[in-house]
């Protein structure tokens, strides 16, 4: 039988991490079908878990002087049904779109973070929220970028001893988020690739816009030459901004969902229609 | 031991805290309502409510579990018996293994809304896939339940009459029991440790060694098969190992059995077993397969090809050589999985002197009982098979799959044996579509009438034999289409490889070859200029007219009356898709259009079914009935012809079903026979019951029956006689064998294939995305003759659950081995994806069946993905010849997402 740990503190959950390194596990949309996949081809699951279901503290969106704490444990559907300004909106689309409402009730926003999928729903909202990532460890606690706190495919830099407890959501005055998801069929669907914005306005002119594509490279990627071409505009004038050379930072591939050509190609129609949004 | 509260009770148990609360509720506190469809959160079977909201129960630690409230499908609740009783009326459950899982969802959206739009029910249920139903029965009785108009069953269960299913109740309890859904206490657990490697040569270490170091009964390899190595379905090709013996030729082939308690075998690394791996390279595809240097897969099979299939009628090559309009094309099809949401299961028991009863959802229990009895190495009679109840088969469970493995075991264990396999497993290992390669050609003269079809077919077959002869032999009879045709050269081949072995699936090589034929219709029908409506029309098969295969057809041939009935419905779509398309360049609508003909039963192969009927002398009417009901509602429907047959009520009608031990012969549920060949078994064994009690009371043939309790009245014009049941000699019993008439084909495939054909005929409305290249389909209307409709219930659940397949088949589902072996990899239609359908039903009586009934399972798949195909290509001018069409294929086909330019050549005709 593997260690399996459910603490009821934070403290012990942080000792436990940092003496047996154990993988932390909360809603386990994840964990439960990668032990799953690995046990069908013959390799049992020897990794000791760290479940943090019952550790106070670490659920609930609450707006704080700079913006917003959202719990690490908050799940989808704790997202889609919170109160938010529309900043979040584009967050909360895809926490309707991801899996089917049983994984929304039970899948986290910190775990779609630490599983680092390059097809996480959630990442590139967070990426144009400007989220940052709250960490713990029995010595410190930090805060990083998600943008960050994101290395590369499925690897993070959640240190040894590190649990997320949060994330942080800085206010933007003015602004609405949205997020397009393409998928081959409606529910239950892995993204083939996916667009997320945060745009504000003042008067009628674009003041702020944060954009990021997933899917379509190791980790989700903000658009910083696309972002910086919007600045000013009428937000009508949007959609026929973006060109295949804002693409530029994104690096697809090939799987059995869909070609690397498709989907930068995709990539350009989901980000005039993501944009084409906020003028309706 | 974790406390947790479990529909109101408060329960403790000991669990390993990181196991599924799925497992521990089946295995630990007895609760198997919950199904396990793939541990990993991809198919929702196992959704339970926790703390009032729906979850997977799969992806819960047991000790998340503590001290929350559970509630599972056995539940006592009355908006959950409201919605019970809905998904009955409705037929929301057909092999019933999803059911479960949709009732929790359900319950979950019902108390959180009281009055849900469709929109709110499908966004409920979109995390539980169902393989049976299509999704619209189960929507629509959520719908129902919400809205208190939960809609009363028929009274009687006469033949015409849509009751609900006669094995319903259990489905919608929870309380069915699956194949891992029982076994003794004591049962040892079986694994199977299977090939990674889809070509290699092996060589085992000492496993006794392995056995004490892993604490292990037994490690089973191909040395402890007592008889024959080897299974198939070709009685003259047991090519399947059940143990590998050194050599593997796909990737999930069985190599080890492993038993012991089931953690034991949990614990077992696959890497640390005596397995020496010399990896081969692989032969992927018929393509790899047929190079001339290609090493032979099996020695009775030169060039890999284990069989040909050939049909030649009139001179096809001069007639398409000298034909007004003249269309080719190649068109391939993939790999495609059954993806029933029931794992494959069961359990075997030892009995004395060699006996061996295996208990396993199968669709073919006397072919797992040759099987079986060919492994063991003993007598047929010393197998006894009991079907358990069948979570969807559609082809997939007509191979053995645990019977021989269980079996084997049981016999080295000489104790009761289980085993589960994992969804993976299920996916690596079982049998798929064949993918095929189709080269086709036809021509038509200046008016339109068919003149010439060739078809060269290569079916890639896999690693074994499986029913690959009978795609290659199914299709050249079919290929054609449902259409007169006077010249036709098919001729297709099966290619073994080291792919996934291909068997049967649900249209055995039809649906694949309808893409291809009914997309050279289309062309046909534009290089004429004439509407694909009126094309089909006038050359559709009907009454009198002589198939390819030289076949009259005497009878029950109403594909022209199914086209008739569409009618209407194309030329609206065509309205509608023509307005909304002059408005409107990225959306775009489009309307298709395919028919199909399937013929019911072997292929030029007797395959008879007996029926048995009893009414005993305590007054008990008994149907043994040994087709297996996978969900399709064979029982009901079987149960619903004897009793109308014999003139009592279906409700005085008890059945014993499925075991080998109880019930005689009535064939495997496949190929579309079971109503039409079992059923007129059980018309005839009921017949003549009824003429025997008739003759007891020297009654005429109109005389009306009533039983009540032993007493039998037999009332004519004339008399009312009382028969006294239990003062007979005897109990009452009947047996009739049908074996629908055919004549074999001889070398040019001529002959009587089918003593009967299905027909039908779908227009499919979709709209694509041109920028996106993705496609909804938004509306099928379906006309199909089913020569009588049994129960136009279940009738119209096989029609909805074949569009389902047809509707993955054609835009997301593709097998690939090693690379979608799981359900977020493969992908199935769900709840969101389903169109709008409306039926008509045809009832062009068909003389050799049941009431005038013949199959109808199959051919509500054959036209689906056709006539998706073919709206496409309206919406869009692309001509898909590759299946599926994942948005990435079409958005090659529309050369980067600008819309066709100037006016589409199929809205050029027809509009």
């Amino acid at each position: 039988m593997t260690g399996y740990f459910r603490p009821r503190s934070l403290e012990e959950a942080l000792a436990i991490r940092a003496e047996t390194g154990a993988l932390p596990l909360a809603g386990g949309t994840d964990i439960h079908p990668l032990r799953t996949a690995r046990a069908a081809w013959g390799e049992p699951w020897t990794t000791p878990v760290l479940d943090l279901s019952a550790v106070p503290g670490l659920d609930g969106i609450v707006e704080t002087a700079e913006g917003w704490r959202i719990g690490a444990r908050s799940s989808w559907t704790d997202i889609a049904d919170a109160r938010l300004p529309p900043m979040f909106e584009g967050l909360q689309a895809a926490a309707r779109e991801v899996g089917g409402r049983q994984v929304q009730n039970r899948g986290t926003i910190a775990g779609n973070l630490v599983t680092a999928s390059p097809a996480g729903d959630g990442i590139p909202n967070l990426l144009a929220l400007e989220a940052e990532v709250e960490l713990a460890s029995r010595d410190a606690t930090r805060r990083l970028p998600v943008a960050e706190f994101l290395t590369g495919y499925r690897a993070t830099a959640l240190a040894p001893g590190e649990i997320v407890t949060a994330l942080h959501v800085p206010r933007c005055d003015g602004a609405r988020g949205r997020f397009e998801k393409l998928g081959a069929r409606r529910y239950l669907v892995i993204s083939i690739a996916m667009a997320a914005a945060v745009i504000a306005t003042q008067g009628d002119r674009v003041s702020e816009a944060r954009i990021a594509i997933g899917a379509c490279s190791p980790v989700a990627r903000r658009l910083a030459a696309l972002e910086a071409a919007l600045l000013g505009l009428h937000p009508s004038e949007m959609p026929r901004v973006p060109q295949p050379s804002h693409l530029a930072p994104l690096a697809p591939i090939d799987d059995v969902r869909a070609t690397a050509g498709y989907r930068m190609d995709a990539a350009l129609v989901l980000l005039r229609d993501l944009l084409a949004g906020f003028a309706a | 031991m974790i406390a947790l509260t479990v529909n109101g009770a408060r329960r403790e148990v000991a669990a390993d805290p990181f196991a599924p609360l799925s497992d521990t509720l089946r295995e630990g506190l007895g609760l198997t309502g919950t199904k396990e469809g793939c541990n990993a959160g991809d198919c929702g079977a196992c959704t339970v409510l926790m703390d009032g909201v729906q979850v997977c129960a799969c992806l819960v630690s047991t000790a998340q579990a503590e001290g929350a409230e559970i509630t599972t499908v056995e539940a006592a609740d009355p908006l959950l018996d409201r919605l019970r009783a809905a998904f009955l009326a409705r037929g929301a459950a057909q092999c019933g293994v999803c059911t479960p899982g949709m009732l929790m969802a359900a319950l979950d959206l019902l108390r959180r809304d009281a009055a849900p739009d469709r929109a709110a029910v499908e966004d409920a249920l979109g995390g539980v896939l169902c393989r049976c139903t299509g999704y619209l029965q189960i929507i629509d009785a959520v719908l129902d339940a919400a809205r208190g108009t939960v809609i009363a069953p028929p009274a009687d269960g006469r033949v015409g009459a849509a009751i609900p299913r006669l094995d319903g109740a259990p489905k919608v309890a929870g309380t069915e029991l699956y194949g891992a859904d029982d076994a003794p206490a004591d049962a040892l657990w079986l694994r199977v440790v299977r090939s990674p490697h889809a070509h290699a040569r092996f060589t085992l270490g000492d496993l006794d060694a392995a056995r004490r170091r892993l604490g292990l009964e037994a490690i089973l390899s191909a040395r402890d098969v007592p008889g024959l190595n080897g299974f198939g379905i070709m009685p003259n090709l047991k090519d399947q190992p059940v143990f590998a013996d050194g050599y593997v030729r796909y990737r999930g082939e069985a190599v080890l059995g492993l038993l012991g308690d089931r953690a034991t075998l949990a614990a077992v690394r696959d890497a640390d077993l005596p397995v020496a791996w010399e990896v081969l390279p692989p032969l992927h595809g018929v393509d790899a397969a047929s190079m001339p240097d290609a090493p032979r897969l099996h020695d009775h099979a030169p060039g890999n090809i284990l069989v040909r299939g050939h049909l030649r009628t009139g001179n096809a090559e001069p007639a398409f050589a000298t034909s007004a309009a003249r269309a080719e094309g190649t068109f391939r099809t993939a790999f495609v999985e059954h993806a029933y949401i029931e794992l494959e299961a069961g359990h075997a028991i030892p009995g004395a002197d060699g006996a061996m009863t295996v208990f396993a959802c199968t669709q073919a229990p006397v072919m797992d009982r040759e099987e079986t009895a060919r492994v063991l190495g003993v007598a047929e009679d010393a197998v006894r098979i009991v079907p358990t109840a069948c979570g969807g088969g559609f082809g997939g469970k007509l191979d053995v799959s645990v019977q021989p493995l269980l079996a084997v075991a049981a016999r080295v264990a000489k104790r009761p044996v289980r085993m589960t396999y994992t969804r993976t497993e299920s996916m690596a290992a079982s049998t798929k579509r064949h993918p095929a390669i189709l080269h086709a050609r036809m021509a038509a003269d200046a008016e339109g009438r068919f003149t010439a079809f060739m078809l060269d077919g290569d079916f890639n077959t896999g690693a074994y034999a499986s029913w690959g002869p009978t795609v290659a032999n199914r299709v050249p009879v079919h290929a054609s289409g449902p259409y007169r045709v006077p010249n036709v050269l098919n001729r297709t081949r099966a290619v073994y490889t080291n792919d996934t072995p291909a068997g049967a699936f649900r249209g055995f090589g039809v649906p694949q070859a309808a893409i291809a034929t009914e997309a050279l219709v289309d062309d046909l029908a534009i290089a004429l200029g004439m509407d694909r409506w009126e094309i089909r029309r006038r050359n559709a098969l009907g009454k009198g007219d002589v198939t390819p295969s030289g076949q009259v057809l005497h009878a029950s041939a109403g594909l022209p009356e199914c086209l008739d009935a569409l009618k209407p419905e194309w030329e609206a779509l065509l309205a509608r898709v023509a307005a909304h398309n002059a408005a409107h360049a990225r959306h775009r609508l489009g309307a298709g259009i395919a028919c199909m003909w399937y013929g019911c039963g072997n292929t030029a192969l007797s395959n008879p079914s007996t029926m048995r009927i009893s009414l005993a002398r305590d007054g008990t009417l008994t149907l043994f009935n040994g087709a297996v009901d996978i969900g399709q509602g064979s029982t009901t429907v079987i149960g619903q012809i004897a009793a109308d047959a014999l003139g009592l009520p279906l409700a005085s009608l008890r059945q014993v079903l499925g075991d080998t031990a109880l019930t005689p012969d009535a064939g495997k549920t496949s190929a579309s026979r079971q109503t039409f060949v079992s059923g007129r078994a059980a018309a005839e064994a009921a017949k003549a019951l009824r003429a025997r009690i008739l003759a007891l009371a020297n009654a005429g043939d109109g005389a009306t029956l009533a039983l009540d309790g032993s007493l039998l009245t037999v009332r004519d014009a004339h008399t009312r006689r009382v028969i006294d049941l239990a003062a007979l000699d005897a109990d009452l019993v009947a047996e009739a064998r049908y074996d629908p008439p055919t004549v074999p084909l001889d070398a040019d495939g001529q002959g009587v294939p089918y003593a009967t054909y299905g027909f039908a005929a779908q227009v499919a409305l979709v709209r694509v995305d041109t920028a996106l290249g993705t496609v909804k389909v938004e509306e099928i209307a379906v006309a199909q003759d089913v020569g009588r409709a049994v129960n136009p219930l279940l009738v119209a659940g096989q029609i909805h659950g074949g569009i389902a397949q047809g509707l993955g088949l054609a835009l997301m589902e593709e097998f690939i081995p090693g690379r979608t072996e799981s359900l977020h990899d493969y992908l199935i239609p769900t709840a969101g994806d389903m169109p709008a359908i409306r039926i008509h039903l045809i009832e062009d009586p068909e003389p050799e069946g049941p009431f005038g009934a013949k199959g109808v399972g199959e051919p509500a798949l054959v036209p689906t993905a056709p006539a998706i195909l073919s709206a496409i290509r309206h919406a869009t001018g692309v001509r898909m010849t590759e299946v599926p069409v994942l948005p990435h294929r079409l958005f090659a086909g529309l050369e980067g997402g600008e819309p066709p330019p100037g006016p589409l050549p199929s809205l050029a005709v027809g509009d």
